[in-house]
């Protein structure tokens, strides 16, 4: 599927931030573009002037390290300007390796350390309930990520609690760091396993921006149980050299060549 | 204590309503009340202490104050992770209410035994430690909770304890309390060990010997202030607490005298649980006595210091 100009624009600052920073997850990134892309532009509740109305709905990227795609997006909606980009990891940007709630506007969770998104989101979503809010939280995580105990152990408080405002998304790119999830820890059958867990599951092709509208459409998929959303992915999606490539999973010491490979892939 | 904590929780709730309960599979009945008057804002949650410490994190984040209770051992060691970043990078007013500081699990063994929770949750930036020593100090504590906006590990002692602390004196966090005065020698203490310490001081008074005794409720933030004022009077201080002496109020005092006052180093003299895990059951006295925390080897570190003989 080729992407169309506002994929490849999303892309790019991605770029434009990595080629500042001189390095940063490139595979991780690339896999979940479309993803926060949709949400962005055709699901979340938000005002960029100000980012912290209570009426939004809350987005938290789980897996922490993507965070130049979530970056990407959140100067494009108008977050920050899109020239802070290239500050990315210098020493006195806000823009850091991870995003911190506080220092990023439109972040709403400190993450990094992985498996810390889901249990906070429903911490969240039970708030917002208790609040008799109608904002939905929406937590992203990384397949690899989900080798962690703690968000099964949130993912059954969610559906004890019947959190029909949250949703869980995985980023289902088949890599971790060391290599592929069949080979480090197989996660299947994963749409079983989130059903077993008690939410009303449904996979998407995780670049496919109408199928992943038509998908989000639907949101809440029960009136009495969370949702969840495998987005079936490629890391490094875009970018030959990268695709499904473990190597890409992170980068440091990018050369101009490197960076200049990169914006190539995207003319 | 831990009556009186949970009871505070319940009467805060009602004062209130930021106030959420949240404990992992704890006995059957508890905060009965509050589930009853309460429902929405008391959690009883599975076994699972890195859960519930984010989900605390996340009731926070929109505005809740959530009083987190479970063994202190399983609030501390197993979702370390989850407290460091989930509470303290993001700086929450969520309170963690420990059962079982010290030796109060004994016969349940190690696994039980929080002996080293005050070093490593005083490790954390912008986390609060307190250890009350009685119950009505820990009424005092918990209704002075709600203002405060960064997170607070709460240190519960055995139950049943008797009744120190008194009114007059008050609660501030982060200000150490004067007990009692005396000219010679000073104990410094926290938790429930102001009590042993109290006592001691009893039985050195009728030796002739007069030393006072400074509660430091709260291990962090620090009272140096307090804490070394009432070291220059006095030719000797020992230090008190049921805690390993790595890291805790002991190792707090001489960090601070170290930075501060180096010329009261020499004074010092640390009592605590020695570096190494239980290997003792019995009672929470008899593990006391194994690790060679009694009123007399109170007396005994204090006669030392003081240049006498025990
Ligand atoms: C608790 C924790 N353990 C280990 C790491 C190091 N780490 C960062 S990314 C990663 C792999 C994550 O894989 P996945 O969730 O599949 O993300 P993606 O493949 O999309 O990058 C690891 C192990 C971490 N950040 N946090």
């Amino acid at each position: 599927m080729a992407f169309d100009d506002r994929s490849k624009l999303l892309r790019r600052y991605v770029i434009d931030a990595m080629r500042g920073g001189g390095r940063g997850h490139l595979g991780s990134s690339m896999s979940m573009v479309e993803i926060l892309r949709v949400l962005y532009d055709s699901v979340l509740k938000f005002d960029p002037q100000n980012p912290q109305a209570v009426d939004r709905d809350r987005f938290i990227l789980s897996k922490g390290h993507g965070c130049l795609a979530l970056y990407a997006i959140l100067a494009d909606r108008g977050f920050f300007p899109v020239s802070e980009l290239e500050s990315f990891c210098r020493p006195t940007s806000r823009l850091g390796g991870h995003p911190e709630r506080g220092k990023v506007p439109g972040v709403e969770a400190s993450t990094g350390a992985l498996g810390h998104g889901v249990p906070i989101g429903v911490g969240i979503a039970l708030a917002l309930r208790l609040q008799k809010s109608s904002s939905r939280v929406f937590v992203l995580t990384g397949d690899g990520e989900i080798n962690e105990g703690s968000n099964w152990e949130a993912l059954m408080a969610a559906a004890k609690h019947k959190l029909t405002n949250l949703t869980v998304m995985v980023d289902y790119n088949k890599l971790q760091s060391y290599g592929r999830t069949v080979d480090v820890l197989d996660l299947e059958p994963l749409v079983d396993k989130f059903k077993s867990f008690g939410f009303v599951t449904h996979e998407v092709d995780g670049h496919d921006v109408s199928a992943l509208e038509t998908i989000m459409e639907k949101l809440p998929f029960a009136e009495s149980a969370p949702s969840a959303i495998i987005c079936h992915t490629i890391k490094g999606k875009g970018f030959p050299f990268a695709e499904g490539n473990p190597e890409w999973h992170h980068k440091s010491g990018m050369t101009e060549a490197d960076i200049q490979q990169m914006y190539d892939c995207l003319a | 204590m831990r009556k009186m904590a949970l009871d505070c929780v319940y009467k805060l709730s009602k004062l209130d309503d930021r106030v959420i309960f949240v404990g992992s599979d704890l006995g059957p009945g508890v905060l009965d009340k509050m589930k009853t008057e309460f429902p929405d804002r008391f959690f009883m949650e599975g076994v699972s202490e890195q859960y519930i410490v984010g989900m605390a994190a996340g009731l926070a984040m929109e505005g809740f104050i959530p009083y987190v209770n479970t063994i202190a051992t399983f609030l501390t060691r197993r979702c370390y992770e989850q407290v460091a970043v989930d509470l303290c990078i993001h700086d929450l007013p969520v309170r963690l209410i420990a059962n079982g500081g010290g030796g109060v699990y004994a016969p349940l063994g190690p696994t039980h035994l929080a002996i080293e929770d005050i070093a490593i949750m005083r490790a954390l930036p912008n986390m609060a430690v307190v250890a009350p020593c009685d119950a009505d100090e820990m009424n005092r504590l918990m209704m002075s909770t709600l203002e405060w906006p960064h997170p607070i590990y709460i240190r519960l002692g055995k139950g049943g304890d008797k009744i120190v602390s008194e009114e007059k004196n008050g609660f501030e966090l982060g200000k150490s309390i004067k007990m009692r005065t005396g000219i010679d020698g000073l104990f410094i203490t926290t938790g429930v060990m102001t009590q042993l310490a109290l006592e001691t001081a009893d039985i050195l008074k009728k030796d002739g010997v007069d030393v006072g005794v400074l509660h430091v409720h709260t291990i962090k933030p620090f009272d140096h202030a307090g804490v070394i004022a009432a070291m220059k009077d006095v030719r000797a201080v020992v230090t008190v607490e049921e805690h390993i002496v790595n890291g805790g109020l002991g190792s707090a005092v001489l960090e601070s005298c170290s930075e501060l006052n180096p010329e009261l180093l020499p004074k010092i003299s640390r009592i605590g649980i020695p570096d190494k895990f239980a290997t003792e059951y019995g009672s929470q006295n008899s593990l006391l006595k194994h690790w060679g925390i009694t009123s007399s080897t109170l007396v005994g570190a204090m006669m030392k210091k003081l240049g006498g003989a025990s």
